[in-house]
């Protein structure tokens, strides 16, 4: 079967629900006709028609207070917020109203919106194009933030977020956007909130999301080159999070590493690893987390390069921890 | 003579007895950008970056009419911005190829430029992000009791952003010494203007009492007449001044766009109102230099750009342990 675009699978899970339910519609800046700044929405409106389709003007608090009014209303709105860093202009919508309606109204009307917003480091787009928004929503009971790392999964992913009831902050790396890879089954619609273990291994558990499963694997095949087996989460759904399958997991390596794109201060890695040892102290050997340091995002290539988490600064760690010498070390 | 009168006489004199000071200018963007595209496309300049060419006379004809010490905020767009400030060339094109000898040390890049001993508060990434800074500065220019203007460079789609709306209510309420100066080149990114876009901009601000001035933005001269107008009404004291150029740019929104979206026909006609050509065509007209003294001109430009891009295709990056460390004992947060 041929590969899946990352960017592709979006398209396809937005073009496959605007046409299963009327009630869905999709508005963001130069989405519809110029077909989006990423390169994936293009032909959507010509498929689905410029009242379900449709570009804004720059006006990021119309775009989610129109998103929460229209889903409170017999609509499910999917909006576009172009870099995840504008989402900031957007936040009272989101935070103060979409995610608390269901429970002020005393559960009147659920708020099925989807907000899609393209995120992360790397792309040499400097500190105010490239940040992780999951801390600042993570606090916010009431939405749900969805991360995915395929193809197969950002369709089902997406598809699943578009049938929820809550509003759900869908989060798209701009590094995986050109990734290819298997297409899931026709019409696969995932379940919001389950990870997956995507590398079995007995001697520590590694987590991450996104691009970061990518690193963690790539770091994987190496430490198993080595002799460490490394068991790897991926887990898809950053609100709520999927305890049970990294406590499962960590019972069994008694080793902890979570990777987390984003700074150590406030970011989802401390909650993983604070679930784990409150919930599984016993099982511990070691527990720990590889983020970005505490500090806005370089433009610099050799300063962007050294800042993110990398495929060989998760083996160091790996080593650090477990004292043990990588293979090729003279050290 | 009337007061507005005045300083728009005073203005053509300046003009005049700076001869070929805006011609230069503008040269000196124009070269600048061709560059910067030649080395995004050799993978020299990284991420995105936004082009100024085609707007030149916007930035210079403004820029023109501050004094030292009044304060300006550019947009991603913004290298235009920064050079009409006089932010050097060489600093700033060492920040684009992320050098250690950048104006910002490599860490800002194309859409966060700051060189605030030249006046740049910033060139804003976030739409709108320079209208709402340069409220504050207007403020505290106010606050302080210092006679200074503070200018915004915004394109006209930013006149949907929430920032313009309150910013601009915000500075007339408290009369602050504010220039909004908005860019109006019809597209955002790459949708025309009108399409997202209710009634008349201009009468945005005019709804809220705000002083308003709409001037050719492909013509440095009417520009700079239009913009020394603005600085003097909020210097004055009377509150912020509103300022649309109409200009056009010659190139995509960014790195990655074809312009598609361009009327028939539009681009061609824009170019031949080329705002380097427009000058230089009325510097010749009135005397103030010759064919061959232009051609000079043209040439000592290019060869400035010319060594700029060799000196900082030369230039050392930044080592990120040590950057690192600068920025955590700096005391920040
Ligand atoms: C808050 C925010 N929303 C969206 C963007 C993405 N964006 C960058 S430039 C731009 C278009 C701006 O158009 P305009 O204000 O007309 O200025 P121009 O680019 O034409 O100079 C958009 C939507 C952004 N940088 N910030």
């Amino acid at each position: 079967m041929a590969e899946l675009e990352f960017r592709d699978a979006v398209r396809d899970a937005l073009d496959e629900e605007l046409a299963r339910d009327e009630a869905v519609v999709f508005f963001g800046e130069d989405v519809a006709r110029p077909g989006g700044v990423f390169a994936v929405t293009g032909g959507l409106q010509e498929r689905h028609g410029s009242m379900r389709v449709f570009d804004t003007p720059i006006s990021e608090l119309a775009i989610a207070g129109a998103a929460f009014g229209a889903a409170i209303s017999g609509l499910r709105p999917v909006i576009e917020i172009m870099f995840g860093d504008f989402l900031f202009l957007a936040m009272d919508s989101l935070a103060n109203q979409a995610a608390k309606y269901w429970f002020v109204s005393r559960e009147q009307a659920s708020v099925p919106l989807v907000v899609r917003s393209a995120v992360g480091a790397g792309g040499r787009f400097g500190a105010i194009h490239s940040q992780m928004p999951v801390p600042w929503f993570q606090g916010i009971p009431g939405l749900k933030i969805v991360a995915p790392s395929t193809p197969r999964d950002a369709k089902a992913l997406l598809k699943a977020a578009i049938r929820d009831e809550n509003p759900v902050l869908f989060l798209e790396h701009k590094r995986l956007y050109a990734l290819k890879g298997e297409p899931g089954d026709d019409g696969e619609v995932a379940q919001l909130g389950r990870a997956n273990v995507v590398r079995t291994g007995s001697d520590l558990t590694i987590v991450s999301a996104m691009k970061g499963v990518h690193d963690v694997l790539a770091a994987a095949e190496q430490l198993a080159t080595e002799g460490i087996d490394a068991e790897v989460v991926d887990l898809r759904t950053l609100r709520p999070l999927d305890r049970d399958t990294v406590l499962e997991s960590v019972r069994r390596t008694n080793r902890l590493m979570v990777v987390e794109e984003g700074p150590r201060t406030g970011g989802w890695a401390g909650g993983v690893l604070a679930d784990v040892t409150e919930d599984a102290l016993e099982y511990l050997d070691d527990a720990w987390r590889l983020t970005t340091a505490d500090a806005p995002i370089p433009y610099s290539p050799p300063l962007e390069d050294a800042f993110l988490p990398s495929a060989e600064s998760i083996v160091a760690s790996v080593h650090e921890h477990l004292n043990t010498r990588p293979v090729n070390s003279s050290a | 003579m009337s007061g507005t009168d005045r300083i728009v006489a005073e203005a053509a004199e300046l003009v005049r007895t700076e001869g070929t000071a805006l011609l230069e200018r503008m040269l000196l963007i124009r070269r600048f950008e061709d560059a910067v595209q030649r080395l995004f496309q050799r993978g020299e300049v990284h991420g995105t970056t936004h082009l100024y060419s085609g707007q030149e006379a916007g930035a210079v004809g403004v820029c023109a009419a501050l004094r030292p010490g009044d304060r300006a905020a550019g947009t991603y767009r913004g290298h235009g911005h920064a050079l009409a400030l006089g932010v050097d060339p060489q600093g700033l094109m060492d920040e684009l190829l992320g050098r250690d000898t950048g104006v910002c040390g490599g860490r800002a890049g194309s859409m966060n430029v700051v060189d605030l001993e030249h006046g740049l508060v910033g060139c804003f990434g976030i739409v709108g992000g320079s209208i709402a800074a340069v409220t504050g500065v207007a403020l505290a220019f106010q606050r302080r009791g210092i006679e200074h203007v503070a200018v915004a460079f915004f394109g006209e789609g930013t006149s949907n952003q929430a920032y313009f709306a309150e910013c601009l209510n915000f500075a007339q309420v408290l009369r602050l010494p504010a220039v909004f100066v908005c860019e109006n080149n019809r597209y955002m990114e790459f949708t025309p203007i009108e399409e997202v876009t209710a009634g008349d901009i201009v009468a945005r601000a005019e709804a809220l009492g705000v002083w308003t001035r709409t001037v050719d933005g492909m013509d440095v001269q009417a520009v700079h007449a239009g913009a020394s107008e603005a600085v003097a009404h909020a210097r004055a004291g009377e509150g912020p001044a509103f300022l649309q150029t109409l200009t056009y740019r010659f190139v995509g929104h960014s790195r990655s766009d074809p312009g598609a979206y361009r009327k028939p026909g539009e681009l061609d006609e824009m170019r031949r109102r080329d705002p380097l050509a427009v000058e230089r065509a009325r510097l010749i007209e009135a005397g103030t230099a010759d064919e061959s003294e232009l051609d000079e001109l043209e040439g000592r430009v290019a060869r400035r750009i010319d060594e700029v891009v060799e000196r900082a295709l030369a230039a050392p990056f930044p080592s990120a342990d040590a950057g690192m460390r600068e920025y955590k004992e700096s005391g920040a947060a």
